[in-house]
């Protein structure tokens, strides 16, 4: 027991230890202040905040859960892409693959899914508790319109995702969105004023053909994997960044 | 230049710098009701975030996400439903053509999002939930917010094939009537009718009220007038085709509403 509790002590002494943790743990004022100051992810906190704005009833956790809801997209995402090739010869195969013989696959794409599904509705919430508590009022303005460039991301993510798994319901749903696409006005050849042709339009552009094949996967692809999370991420630290900068959580005047 | 110090100046610095010299006496108030984020708050998240990965592991052991046949363009699905979140917009093609449905509205709803916080100059209410200082802001929100609500539920629970209205305990082999006594507003009238309701929309809200005009002034008037009046035509436009059957209610060689 008490060699245990020297050998501990020893640990926490050492210079390795020491080097990665720079405060004891004692519960003191500045400890705690410590925890959150010297730790690269405890810092997008700050040390103290009103007391209102650690309730639920106040913020619904809605922001938080949408941020952990895309973290999990991300992590469940990369792992699926070690199986998932968005070719038309392969796609669907691998979703099968997934199902059927990846172990776990069938759990890791259903994860993927409905937490998907999950962070639009929380996405939805926290625009409507933001919305409630008036809380885009001054100086906040500019984190609501940082906030609507996250929303419409994250309906760009759902909608690019929705073709990847090839199968008839990627490929009707997406058609459907196709075809308002087309009726674009003056960009779209079907829409009023049209300034271009079927090959020229603006669904050739998102689908780099007239049809959704091939290259429509593709492209639905890079931006459902690359594109669109990256600008998420950034818009994300932005977001963050903009709370601490604008004042923290707003309270009342 | 006075007032954009007051609201602008980062607040968190301001809080610091204060904090350095006179402590002002609100802030000193304020600080005796701030909680520790360690280990309080981040506590809190932690639960949060273990309790969520519960429901998701287990939703998802329990459901499982759809897997169709392979994509066939030469099979179409009916009815071919968008995710929920866009059925919304899926059912307003029943009522509005495509560019309308599915361009206008998405567009417009984001374009009026942004521009909320610089149009709503309603300096109160900020920070804490309150209907009485904002009845006028939280109305319009809140019924907007429904709408998107209430078509997705139609959309997606009362729409079979051909998007024609079933009731969940109907089946869907029993094929429905595709409406055929659709008409639309002879272009006279239709233009009359859409200048009226924009035109009465935009000049009576400011004599009511010309309070309310003159401390908006004439842009950021026109601005939410015009936003509030598109919103409410969705539902108009509905009713015109439920209730009379009204297809569009403008006709012209180059597009229809
Ligand atoms: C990926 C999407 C988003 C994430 C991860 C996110 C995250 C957060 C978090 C964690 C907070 C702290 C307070 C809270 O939890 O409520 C917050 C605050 C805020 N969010 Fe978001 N948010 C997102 C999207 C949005 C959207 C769509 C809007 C509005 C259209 C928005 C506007 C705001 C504003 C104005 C605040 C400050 C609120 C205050 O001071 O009370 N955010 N966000």
């Amino acid at each position: 027991m008490s060699r245990k509790k020297s050998l501990w002590k020893r640990i926490r002494r050492s210079q390795v230890w020491r080097s990665i943790f720079r405060h004891d743990y004692t519960d003191t004022r500045k400890n705690r202040i410590l925890q959150i100051r010297s730790n690269i992810f405890l810092h997008i906190h700050p040390a103290r905040i009103p007391s209102h704005a650690g309730k639920i009833r106040f913020t619904w956790c809605m922001g938080g859960i949408t941020f952990f809801l895309f973290i999990v997209e991300v992590i469940t995402g990369i792992l699926l892409m070690f199986y998932y090739r968005p070719v038309i010869e392969y796609a669907y195969q691998d979703m099968k693959y997934l199902r059927f013989d990846v172990p776990f696959g069938i759990i890791l794409r259903n994860i993927h899914r409905w937490a998907a599904h999950l962070m639009i509705a929380t996405i939805m919430l926290h625009m409507l508790r933001v919305f409630l508590t008036g809380s885009y009022k001054p100086p906040r303005e500019f984190n609501w319109v940082v906030g609507v460039n996250l929303l419409v991301i994250t309906f760009l993510l759902s909608f690019t995702g929705y073709l990847l798994p090839w199968d008839q319901l990627a490929y009707w749903a997406i058609t459907v969105g196709a075809n308002m696409i087309r009726a674009t006005p003056f960009i779209g050849h079907e829409g009023p004023f049209a300034l271009v042709d079927k090959y020229n339009d603006i669904r050739f552009m998102l689908l780099g053909g007239t049809e959704i094949g091939a290259n429509a996967l593709l492209r639905f692809y890079v931006l459902h994997v690359i594109v669109l999370p990256l600008t998420a991420a950034v818009l994300v630290g932005v977001h963050f960044w903009r709370i601490r900068k604008d004042g923290g959580i707003s309270r009342p005047l | 230049m006075g007032e954009y110090q007051d609201r602008y100046e980062f607040p968190d610095l301001k809080f610091n710098i204060q904090r350095g010299k006179k402590r002002d006496f609100r802030m000193e108030k304020r600080e005796k009701k701030d909680m520790f984020v360690w280990p309080d708050l981040v506590v809190m998240e932690f639960l949060t975030a273990v309790a969520l990965t519960i429901i998701l592991i287990v939703w998802a052991l329990l459901v499982n996400a759809p897997l169709l046949e392979v994509a066939n363009p030469g099979i179409s699905e009916n009815p071919s439903k968008a995710p929920w979140y866009f059925v919304g917009l899926q059912e307003l093609l029943v009522y509005f053509d495509p560019w309308i449905a599915g361009v206008m509205i998405p567009s417009i709803i984001i374009i009026c999002l942004i521009m909320i916080p610089y149009v709503d100059i309603n300096p109160r209410g900020s920070g804490r939930y309150t209907f009485s200082l904002r009845k006028f802001a939280l109305i319009n929100f809140n019924i907007g917010f429904l709408m998107w609500l209430v078509l997705i539920l139609i959309g997606y629970f009362l729409r079979g094939p051909d998007w024609q209205l079933y009731w969940p305990w109907e089946s869907w082999t029993v094929v429905k009537k595709v409406e055929d006594n659709l008409w639309s507003l002879d272009p006279v009238t239709g233009l009359t009718g859409l200048a009226l309701y924009f035109g009465l929309g935009m000049i009576i809200p400011g004599l009511v009220s010309r309070e309310f005009y003159r401390k908006c002034g004439p842009a950021r008037y026109t601005i939410v007038m015009l936003s509030i009046l598109l919103m409410y035509f969705v539902p108009i436009k509905i009713f015109l085709r439920l209730a009379f059957n009204i297809r569009y209610v403008l006709v012209t060689p180059w597009f229809n509403i």
